[in-house]
Parts: C-alpha cells; structure tokens; sequence
C-alpha cells in the first residue's frame, strides 16, 4: 500500500520537528543558566568546580542542539535561514562568538599554561551563559512581533534596518521573551546543579537563589504572554494566502489549537510545580518536572507561531514578505527525504539518555571528581 | 535579476570564511585520525588487561580533549556562516545542501557528543565494553560528520541530482543517490578522511619522537610508533590512491581548475606532469590572464596524457583552449559559448520574471514548457553561473596559488608515505633510538603534515573560484547584503578569538606533553 504524503503535512511535519528541537534547547539550556551564576552561586573553589564539571558533562548536548536546529531549519525552512542569518547578521554572530568561546572554556580553564587563565574562561562560561539564552530569547521573539526585511523577486533578503538584528533589542515584548529564557535557564541551571551535586550549603544557596529567578521568569514570561495574547498577529488568509494583520490572532491560535493550548498549559503547569516542590519540601529532582515543562511549553509556543495559517518569521516591514511554513520550506522532495531521516531521532534520544543516565548513575563531589580524573 | 555585489564586500566574506574553514581545518583532521588510534590502543587494553595500555590512552585521550574543543568551537561558525555570509547561496541551494548539514547533526553530531562525554567521565562508571564501544562509537561519529559535510561540499564542486525552480529561483533535489554517491563526494570523503588519519599518525610519531629524544617515555613511545607508523602507512597510501582518483575526477567535471593546478596554459600532445616546478610570469597573455612559465621543472614525461586520456599521445587541452577553443581542442564546451548559453539561461530567467510580474499568463506557460525541457536544462541552464562572467578570463583561479598547494600536497604526502615506511621498519626491527636523526625527521614532521592538509583545502576552494558553485553561481551573487564594514569587523574579531585561542591551545597542548602521561 502506498501512502500518499501530502507537502501540506511535509511542512508540519517539519515544522514540528522544528518546535522539538527548540523545545530540547531551551531546556538544555540550564547548561547555560548555571554558567551565569558561577560567580555568584558557589561560596569557595570547591563549589565552584563541582558546579562547572556538573554543567561541564552536558555542555555538548546543548551545543550540538544548538547545531542541529540551525541544520533542521536550513534544510527545511532554507528561506528562514537565509534570510534571518543573511540579515539579523549582528544578533546571530553575537550569539555564535558567545557559543565559541563556551566550546573551549570547559576544556581549557584549569589546564595548565592557558595562557588567557582561569578567570578568563570562567568569564567566558559567565558571557554565554547569560548572553546566550537572552539573545536567543530576543531573537525567537521576533518569531511573533517581526523583524525589518524585504524579499526580492528571486528571494533574496535586503535587511532594511543598518542594524541588522540588533533593533530586535529595542523593543519591550523582544526583551522580555530574552529575559524570560534567561531566568528560566537559570531557573533550570539551579534545579540541575541541585540534583546532580551532593552538597548541603550550595543546596541551601541555591533554594534562595532558585526564588528569585523563578519569580523573575514569571514577571518577564506573563508580560511577554499577555501582550502576544491581546496583540495583533501576522495571519495567513486562507482565501489569498496573503499575511494580513489579525486581532489577537496568537491568542485565536490557542483557542482553535486546543491540543497545542493543552501542551502549553501542561507545560506550564511543570515548569511550576517542580520549582514549587523544590521551594517547599526540598525535593532534589525538581529539574526533571520544570526541564519537562520548559521543553513542552516552547514546544507548544513554536507551534503557535507557525501553525494555523500564521507566518513564523513575520516582516513587519513588508507584509508580503513574511515567511510561512508553506512559503519557506524546501521542496516536497527533500523534505520526504528527511523525514525519513528524521525516523532515526527516536532512536538517537535513546542512546543518549541511556549515556546520560550511566554518567548521572554518582553525584558529583569531591571525591569523584578525583576519582574520575577529567576534571574542568 | 540577481545582482552582482561590490567587490570588496566579496572579498571580504570570501576572507572569513576562508579564516574559519582554515583553523578549523587545523583540529578537525587530528580529531579524526586521532579518534581510531585512541580506539585501537583501547582495544589493545581491553584485549591484554594491561593498564599500561590504559595509561596509553587516556593520554592520548587528554590530547584529543583538547584538541576536540577547539575544533568544535571553530565548525559551529562555519555552519552558521553559510546563512550569515552567504544567504543568497544559501537559498539558491538550501532545498539540497540543508539535507547533508542537518544530517550530520542528526546522525553524526549527537553521536559525538553522546558518546565523547562517557568517554572522558565513564571510565568509573561502565564497563569495559561499554567504555570501548564508545571510544569507536567517538570515532565512527567523527568520520560519519565528515562525510555528510564533504557530500555538501563535493555538490559545490560538481552539482548534481537537481533542477531548477523558476518560481522559487532555487535549486531543488530530485535524486538523494546521486547527490550522495556523487564521484566527487566519493573521492573527497575518501582523501579528506584518509588525509586526516595520516596526518594524526603523523603528530603521533612527532610526539612519540620527543620522549624518545629526550629519553623519556620509552615503552609508551615506542608502542605508539608501531600503532601510528602502521596506521599512518596504510592511511597514506589511500591518500595517494583516492588522490589519485580524485584528480582524474577534476579533470572531467572541473577541466579548468585541474588545468590551473597542473599550470597548463596550452594544449599538447605528449603533456607531462609536473614533480617539481617553480613558476615565473612570462610577458604572454591569454585574454587579461598572465602566464606564467617554469623557470625550473621536473616531470614525468606524457604521464598527464596518459592520466586524463589514457595514453602518451592523449591531447590534454590548457587553460587556453579550454577558454577559447577550438571545441575539439578543448574537448568539451568552451567558456567562451558557455558563457553565451549562460547569458542566454540569464535573460530567459529574467523574462520569465518579467512575465510573471505583469501576470502573462500565455507567455508563462510557453516559457515553462521550453524550461522543463532536457534540451534547456543540459545545454543553457547548467551554465547559468556563466552568464554573470565578463571575459572567459574570469572562469580560471589565481593560478600559481593552485598550483603551489596542489604540489606542495602531492610532494608532502609521497614524504609521509617515507617517512612512515621508515618508522614502521625501525620500530619493528627496535632500532628507533639508534636513529637520532630519524627522530628529528619525526619531530619535524607534525608542522609539514598540518601544510600539507590546509594546502589540500585551498587547492579544493580557491582552485574552484571563481564558483560558489561551479558553473552556476559565482562568488559574487551567492554573498549576504551587508556593508562591507561589517564583515571587516567580523572578520577582525574572529580571527584575534581564532588566534588567541589557537595559542591558548598550543601552549596547553606543549605542557601536556612535556607532562607526559601520569604515573
């Protein structure tokens, strides 16, 4: 029997393939939350260095993620990624150099002869891990409120702005998307550092710490969420397949995705209780309920920005401009031949939490940072 | 239609991307060879119980560590800039080359990572076959992201398995086969791979040389000189073999690149290959192009005749012919009618625009129907690129640059074949201490080997300009809108992060070594 694929389910397909990897990301993305707090959080050496290999023993995954979701998005939504790296070139090479210098800071920090020393690579750790979320943030954000480009006839971009990406900074809604992602990487940084290091006093530290980043992730996250819900949205019309400007159309996507609006709301509701259960009875495993949370709740969020007949990468410049899922994706053929490659993901996500779990088996102290003899 | 960029904004995205595909060029070849002979002492260990053995590799292993870093650190630019730098490449080509790059994420990246991390952590925490496999699995992973990344590559070189897309102004991918198992894929993954594994045996035996110098190490050195010099012997031989098929490859699907490499600027009959040559600028001229002539050559007398037409009396058209004909001469095409079909592909590219701007339908569906036609695709479209070229001239690369890293890596790489034949029998016949000099030979190999592997690359790209993608996009059109000050000041800060770094990396590198392994 023959099933017949239509491209229509080719371009959600992917585009959920898409919204998986982000949702990995930004939960991954604790690596990054701790990294912020390495000056602030550890009171002595020791801490310290427990905290960096406990993040240093994950920092690939998100890394490779990271370069995954530019691959998954240059193959499938190819016009995306022309036109979002060809014109926000300053955010985006802003985020690489923060991702270089994370690559070599783990590796490097403690070895002798580093010529750059310790502090050096511990600022490059600090710089990623708090300009890395936040400018990803900024940048998603823009999936909602639009970027300044124009598309030519042969499709290629003129970024209309001499900022190229960096104006996606001055405005309200883009920021607190990117502090919203940075509260809650540090939110799951601290989460994470407190179920894989056995130590009482960073414990304790980090409970306190844990309140006042949760609670600044609400305020920014509900402010960036109730002004998307009562904005104007870049629609699709069914009718013309042009973008029109609908009333609350974010908030209409919810509404008529009740499934997408679920997965929001469990997300959320996870991300919550973990931190909650954390706060009051001390529970250690906390990362794994507000990590599952996380992962659903930007799952769901990119499914709204590109389902329902919503561009995903809106110009706000030029309306007919706008990039959808129907208009962005690469040709039926190729996306067929992905998703048959993407047939193997399942089983990647098994090894690697199989590899996961068998490096996770000891808590980290001091005693098996020495035994194991790779120390950061 | 598409508009040709300002020059030096070209120049200038050519030059970063030439910055970062360079450095990360110095890690990726180690990480590569290095991964296997980690795997092979592992096994070694694994297989006898002795944990000298294991002292073995994980000194390596902390080499590699090092190493691996940097190299990552480098390859997550070089993916991004494809869209940062090169966004209208990047959407005239997306459809076919997004689907190598994600794939290598997917297949070959996590592959890496995963296993990497229980690699280094997992020596207390899984068993011995576990930890093993998962050396190789490091390994299998490094070669498998290699393959997907020089799929991609091979395609600028030798586009195949595509059509073109009059609406959507792209390239779109019709056969996945022919993309992956295109010949020049084949022999690029095949050279680079092998190239890498040699040029790690290479920094083995360097290193192993050291300790023997300063009498050190000797059990340790002497047991990665046999591992490296057997490793790197077989390795250099493929080199030669798939470099070998690699250059018969060229000479068919990039006739002019291969002529620019041999320094052949006319046809003949009889024609040899250059060993050794210098060259120097004659006052002739083809077109604008300078010639250049040998002030001092050695060559295999008809070797290049027999290599490209399979005996001494083959004609091998030059630079010359193959610009300006006689069509028999060059036996093929000439630039000089390719660039008038690409013209031609050109303005039928832009009427077709036209007619759909204005909404003729009738003109529309006349146009379409000529365009699916093999007759258009095979004798105008393919030479597409060639309607942005001025002068025939414009279709050949700087000449003495190719021409000096192709022999600088032909020459090199018959020297390493040498040099591992050399160690092999030394080690075996326990002579390697006696031979002081041999020692040096080893030592000072490492730097020779690293030239020898950036030459290959700039032989691949360089000797492909002026192409993006060859025949049908130039440079010129595939680069991102930017004022050139940007890409100055991009290109001004990675390469000092790129430096420090690499200085930060060598100097960790040197005091491992002269730690040496623990004890």
């Amino acid at each position: 029997m023959t099933i017949m694929i239509s491209y229509l389910f080719l371009q959600h397909y992917w585009w959920v393939i898409i919204s998986l990897l982000a949702g990995l990301l930004v939960f991954l993305m604790f690596v990054q939350g701790g990294q912020s707090m390495i000056f602030s959080l550890p009171v002595n050496d020791t801490q310290k260095t427990m905290i960096v290999n406990a993040l240093g023993r994950k920092w690939e995954f998100t890394f490779t993620t990271l370069v995954t979701f530019g691959g998954a998005f240059f193959a499938s939504f190819p016009l995306f990624y022309a036109t979002s790296f060809g014109g926000a070139y300053w955010v985006w090479i802003a985020i690489l150099f923060s991702f270089v210098i994370q690559a070599i800071a783990y590796e490097y920090r403690s070895k002798p002869s580093n010529v750059l020393g310790k502090k050096t690579f511990d600022i490059f750790l600090f710089v990623n891990g708090a300009a890395g979320p936040f400018l990803i943030g900024t940048a998603v954000a823009t999936f909602f409120t639009g970027s300044y480009f124009s598309l030519d006839y042969m499709n290629h971009v003129k970024w209309v702005t001499p900022w190229h990406g960096l104006e996606a900074l001055t405005s309200g809604r883009n920021l607190a998307l990117g502090l919203a992602v940075l509260f809650l990487a540090r939110t799951n940084g601290l989460l994470y550092i407190m179920n894989s290091v056995e130590d009482e006093e960073l414990c304790n530290r980090s409970v306190k710490k844990l309140i006042t980043n949760s609670v600044s992730f609400l305020v920014f996250f509900l402010f960036f969420l109730i002004t998307l819900l009562l904005s104007k949205g870049f629609a699709v019309s069914r009718e013309t397949g042009i973008v029109v400007m609908e009333k609350y159309k974010y908030l209409h996507n919810l509404v008529q995705m009740p499934v997408v609006l679920i997965i929001f709301l469990a997300g959320m509701a996870a991300v919550l209780y973990g931190i909650t259960v954390t706060i009051l009875k001390g529970n250690r495993k906390g990362i794994w309920f507000t990590g599952a949370g996380t992962f659903l709740t930007v799952f769901a969020l990119f499914l709204t920005a590109g389902f329902n007949m919503t561009s995903f990468y809106p110009s706000a410049y030029e309306l007919r401009s706008s990039l959808t899922i129907m208009n962005a994706s690469s040709s039926y053929f190729t996306l067929k031949t992905m998703m048959y490659v993407s047939f193997i993901i399942p089983f990647v996500a098994l090894y690697i939490w199989y590899a996961w779990k068998a490096i996770n088996r000891k808590k980290i102290t001091e005693d098996e940072m020495k035994e194991e003899g790779h120390v950061y | 239609m598409i508009e040709l960029a300002d020059l030096s904004l070209v120049d200038w995205s050519r030059a970063q991307f030439a910055l970062t595909a360079i450095y990360h060029w110095i890690f990726v070849p180690l990480t590569l060879g290095l991964s296997f002979i980690l795997a092979i002492i592992e096994t070694i260990y694994v297989r006898t119980g002795n944990e000298e053995w294991k002292r073995l590799a994980k000194f390596w292993m902390t080499l590699f560590g090092i190493n691996f870093a940097i190299g990552v650190a480098t390859g997550i630019i070089l993916e991004f800039e494809f869209g940062t730098n090169w966004s209208n490449y990047s959407w005239f080509v997306g459809d076919i080359f997004g689907a190598p790059l994600a794939i290598e994420g997917i297949l070959a990246f996590f592959l890496e990572s995963t296993f990497v991390a229980v690699m280094f952590f997992g020596w207390n925490k899984v068993n011995k076959k576990f930890h093993l496999a998962s050396t190789w699995l490091v390994a299998i992973g490094a070669s498998l992201s290699a393959l997907w990344i020089l799929v991609a590559n091979a395609w600028m070189q030798n586009p195949v398995g595509m059509t073109f897309n009059l609406d959507t102004a792209r390239n779109e991918m019709t056969d996945f086969r022919a993309v992956l198992f295109n010949p020049v894929a084949v022999d690029k993954f095949t050279h680079t791979v092998f190239s890498g594994f040699l040029l790690a045996s290479v920094f083995v035996l360097g290193v192993s040389a050291w300790y023997l110098l300063k009498k050190r190490e000797e059990w340790m050195a002497k047991k990665s000189i046999l591992i490296a010099a057997i490793f790197g012997l077989v390795s250099s031989l493929l080199v030669a073999f798939t470099g070998d098929n690699s250059a018969r490859t060229i000479a068919k699907v990039q006739p002019v690149k291969f002529a620019a490499f041999e320094a052949h600027y006319y046809g003949k009959q009889n024609a040899g290959l250059t060993a050794i040559g210098i060259l120097k600028k004659s006052d002739r001229k083809i077109g604008n192009l300078e010639v250049n002539d040998f002030i001092f050559r050695i060559n295999i007398p008809g070797f290049l005749s027999v290599m490209t037409g399979g005996d001494r009396n083959a004609y091998v058209p030059g630079i010359n012919e193959l610009l300006n004909g006689p069509s028999e001469a060059a036996k093929t095409m000439t630039v000089t009618e390719k660039i008038e079909k690409g013209s031609d592909a050109r303005n039928a590219l832009t009427n077709y625009k036209r007619a759909k701007m204005i909404n003729d339908t009738e003109q529309l569906e006349n146009m379409k129907a000529y365009f699916k036609t093999n007759e258009y695709a095979d004798k105008y479209f393919r030479y597409l690129g060639y309607g942005f070229l001025q002068v025939p001239e414009d279709a050949v690369p700087n000449v003495p640059v190719a021409f000096y890293s192709f022999h600088l890596m032909v020459m090199l790489g018959f020297f390493f074949i040498a040099v591992c034949l050399v160690a092999l029998i030394l080690v075996l016949r326990d002579k390697v201490l006696k031979n002081k000099w041999f020692l040096w030979i080893m030592l000072l190999s490492v730097p020779l080997v690293y030239i020898a592997s950036e030459s290959g690359w700039v032989l691949a790209e360089m000797g492909r300009q002026p192409w993006i993608i060859q025949d049908l996009m130039p440079v010129s059109v595939g680069v991102s809108d930017l004022s050139t000050g940007s890409v100055i000041t991009t290109f001004i800060l990675f390469a000092i992060l790129f430096t420090a770094l690499l200085i930060a990396e060598v100097s960790i590198m040197i005091r491992q070594i002269k730690t040496g392994p623990e004890h």
